[in-house]
């Protein structure tokens, strides 16, 4: 019998052009709080979706109570003692609380009805586990605070019996009242024997709930240790790691930048961020950092009209603006590039062409039809000038690596010749080679007199590109900084509250 | 990838490649096959349903879809018929059939659109409560009586061709172009392809889909007119099952239920070989009742072609949705 309940040994984990996990270690001892920390795109996600069975690891052994074991699928990790609790909620809303804890294992008579009462019984039991008598367990789940929901996916995870318990970033959207008591019960979990595997972006969460921890980097394991032994210190310079390099290109003279070219003033959405002042002047990147859910990507939407502003000014070029889609904000020069490029971004089953038409048809059209030879000319120009992998010309974006994919996108934006670029993530889920081809192409484009707004999770990103930074959290701009005295710990202090008050 | 290749990849390639093969095969089975008056009888019987379709495909390629037109075709034409048969100018109640079935397709198109309701359940109540009005306004009788000059509407011929045909000719010609290269048009493939990166490329998203559903009432409103005028007389029961039939030769015609992809001429060609094997199998003397199986078999094997096709050229559906690994946060 060995210490440790669940050990992972030297996973590894490629997919097309990315290498996720590179010999990966992590040991969970029983009954402990185990801590998973890593910039984004670390590979904690691949990582749990590893041990949970969702992907087969490349290289690596899985071992559970000193036995190797393989998950063949999720609900293999799911028999073998391995439960997730999912960042975005799997819950069934129009059903209630007691059939959604017990989804998949109802009581049922020999004639295949479900034991409603035994059902109901069994779920106030659930509940009591976590001081929760008062809920009727036959409420329907969608009437249930996000905190009160997410209690039923824990119960609904541990209604298996596992001996491994995976969250991850569950506080995401609790607040400070529902955190403390979300921490209460892991503790009551962990008392029981259960292992718990934290993934969380707060260091400060991991400083108070976690007994040990792990650092991933770029794939990597990095080191693990008893949070006792450590302070955030550590864990930020091990997390971040690399020295800032120059793939992100020489910072230009703040002299050489142009007036100011757009501004913010007191701009807010209701529920989502308030009091945004802003400026950025011609020619410079500005970083907008912050935690997820700060109202980053919030912000930079309403700038492009996509879900406009409802309080506060916006000026372009000393212009009052007022963009309320973003038809209206092309239509001023503002492009903004999704932080998500599949969803949101793309027309995956239109070639390259199609997809850097999208926003210009009517600049490559003559008169009312649009004009083959102009949008052959603009494909052409995207696949030369940005170096689009050529063969791809005719195929479904799709088919291309995710770095082609951006550039897909950087060179539709940067072909409406915008005044204001907001990017958001930029180089999320791209290679290391496109991402300094990226840098280079928002380098330039600043060059030639475009503002740029990036807003990113990347830390070194954002301390490596920006000329200035404005940290959000709560949905409020907490600091400005300028690029080049900013560190992670200034920026981190910002949009953790570290220094003030705090709240979710 | 060069001209001829691009070419052959084509819907309308291989829809236009089975149509010329029946056409062969069958002009051999029967001397009456190619007879100008089997021909014209067979173009005339898919002229109302091809009019539609010409709306139709602008649509399905934006991602809409629409149940209520086969109603939209009864009632305009119990509508407009009313209309003539109580003595009001035989051009206002034709404008006032087409302003009806255009009215019919905005509100179908406000709901979708505007209230976001799923536009299957939007239009099969569409096609409930317009049947029930044509049913209200008929009585349950064939309204009839209907002046000359307005069943040369669709009564009418040109060089010894029927007026349905002409139109849909017409209708089917300009709509081929327009959506192929009108770029107000061309939007709607990018609203079919992804609507919410549609919506941030600055395409008038909402603005666009109510359009497209006007569009279709409208079309579906002229082919009412132009039924009523060639029978003579409106029906309760016309254009029963329409929907049905203008929605698979859009298919069959190289457009999907995702939107973002279909041509006119393709829907064209599409209605065309559901006539031909309807036709064919009549003139085989293969039993009635195995044509509506045969339809079926066709929409079916045309979209699995398909389906195989793009497998095929494209990545397998696995490697692609593991194409990128999973990221630790959203939003932001």
């Amino acid at each position: 019998m060995t210490d440790y309940i669940l050990e992972a040994r030297g996973i590894t984990k490629s997919f097309p052009g990315v290498k996720a996990l590179d010999g990966v270690n992590l040991r969970l001892r029983r009954g402990e709080t185990h801590a998973v920390v890593g910039e984004n795109g670390a590979g904690k996600s691949t990582l749990m979706m590893v041990l949970t069975g969702v992907y087969r690891p490349d290289e690596g052994q899985i071992l559970m109570d000193g036995r190797p074991v393989a998950f063949h699928s999720h609900q293999a990790a799911v028999r073998q003692g391995v439960s997730i609790v999912y960042q975005e909620l799997s819950l069934v809303p129009s059903l209630s609380i007691a059939e959604n804890i017990f989804t998949n294992t109802q009581p049922v008579s020999s004639l295949g009805f479900v034991r409603r009462r035994e059902l109901l019984d069994r779920a106030r039991q659930s509940l009591a586990l976590f001081d929760l008598e008062s809920l009727d367990p036959a409420t329907l789940v969608r009437s249930l605070s996000p905190a009160n929901q997410q209690v039923v996916e824990i119960l609904k995870a541990i209604s298996t019996d596992p001996s491994v318990l995976i969250m991850d970033e569950p506080t995401s959207s609790l607040t400070d009242l529902e955190i403390a008591r979300l921490f209460d019960n892991i503790r009551r979990l962990t008392a029981r024997g259960i292992a718990c595997l934290y993934i969380s972006h707060h260091l400060s969460e991991i400083f108070e709930i976690a007994d040990t921890v792990t650092v991933l980097r770029d794939g990597r394991f990095v080191c693990d240790a008893a949070v006792k032994d450590i302070d955030e210190d550590f864990l930020v310079s091990n997390m971040v790691g690399r020295t800032i390099s120059d793939i992100y290109g020489p910072r230009r003279q703040a002299s050489s930048f142009g007036p100011v070219r757009f501004e913010a003033r007191a701009l807010g959405r209701a529920g989502v961020f308030a009091a945004a002042n802003l400026r950025v002047r011609s020619g410079e990147i500005v970083g907008l950092a912050g935690l997820v859910g700060a109202g980053r990507t919030e912000l930079g939407r309403a700038i492009f009209g996509a879900e406009p502003a409802d309080t506060g000014a916006m000026f372009l070029d000393d212009t009052p603006i007022n963009p309320r889609s973003p038809r209206d904000a092309i239509g001023l020069g503002i492009g903004y590039l999704t932080e998500d490029r599949k969803t949101q971004g793309l027309f995956l089953d239109f070639p390259v062409r199609s997809n850097v038409a999208a926003n210009r048809l009517k600049r490559l059209s003559r008169g009312p039809l649009v004009s083959e030879p102009l949008v052959e000319q603009a494909a052409r120009l995207a696949v030369r000038e940005y170096r689009i992998a050529s063969g791809a010309q005719g195929k479904p974006v799709r088919t291309l690596s995710g770095g082609n994919q951006q550039k897909v996108l950087i060179a539709a934006w940067i072909g409406i010749e915008p005044r204001l670029l907001i990017v958001d993530e930029p180089t999320r889920g791209v290679d290391v080679g496109a991402r300094s081809e990226i840098y280079s192409f928002l380098r330039s484009l600043a060059a030639r007199g475009t503002a740029i707004i990036m807003i990113s999770s990347d830390l070194s990103e954002i301390l490596g590109m920006s000329d200035r930074i404005y940290v959000m959290k709560s949905g409020r701009i907490a600091g400005e900084i300028v690029g080049a005295d900013a560190s992670e710990e200034s920026v981190i202090a910002l949009a953790t509250g570290a220094a003030g008050g705090v709240s979710k | 990838m060069n001209w001829l290749g691009r070419v052959t990849r084509q819907r309308e390639f291989m829809i236009g490649a089975i149509v010329v093969v029946v056409c062969i095969a069958m002009s051999f089975a029967s001397p009456y096959f190619l007879s100008s008056g089997n021909i014209l009888a067979l173009l005339l019987g898919l002229s109302v349903e091809a009019i539609i379709a010409v709306a139709m495909t602008n649509l399905m390629v934006s991602g809409g879809f629409d149940m209520s037109v086969g109603s939209i075709v009864a009632f305009t034409g119990a509508a407009t018929a009313t209309l003539i048969v109580a003595r009001v100018p035989l051009l206002i109640s034709v404008v006032a059939g087409l302003a009806l079935g255009a009215a019919i397709g905005l509100f179908n198109g406000f709901i979708i659109g505007k209230i976001g309701i799923n536009p299957f359940v939007t239009t099969l109540s569409s096609l409930s409560l317009f049947r029930g009005l044509t049913l209200f306004l008929t009585r349950g009788k064939n309204i009839s009586g209907l002046p000359d000059a307005f069943k040369d509407i669709g009564q009418a011929t040109l060089m010894g061709i029927q007026t349905p045909i002409l139109i849909a000719a017409v209708l089917i010609i300009a709509g081929d172009f327009t959506l192929r290269r009108f770029r107000f048009f061309r939007q709607s493939y990018y609203i079919g392809g992804n609507e919410r990166g549609a919506r941030l490329s600055g395409i008038a998203v909402d603005r666009l889909k109510i359009l497209a559903y006007t569009l279709t009432g409208l079309f579906a409103g002229l082919a009412g007119i132009v039924l009523t005028s060639r029978l003579g007389a409106a029906s309760m029961t016309a254009g029963t099952g329409l929907e049905l039939r203008v929605i698979t030769a859009v298919i069959i015609g190289g457009a999907s239920l995702q939107g973002g992809e279909g041509t006119v001429f393709g829907a064209f060609l599409g209605s065309l070989l559901m006539a031909l094997i309807t036709n064919a199998l009549t003139l085989l003397g293969v039993d009635v009742y195995w044509q509506t199986f045969v339809i079926g078999a066709t929409l079916l094997s045309a979209v699995l072609i398909d389906q195989l096709g793009k497998r095929r050229s494209q990545a397998a559906p696995a490697a692609r949705i593991s194409g990128d690994p999973p990221r630790a946060a959203t939003g932001g």
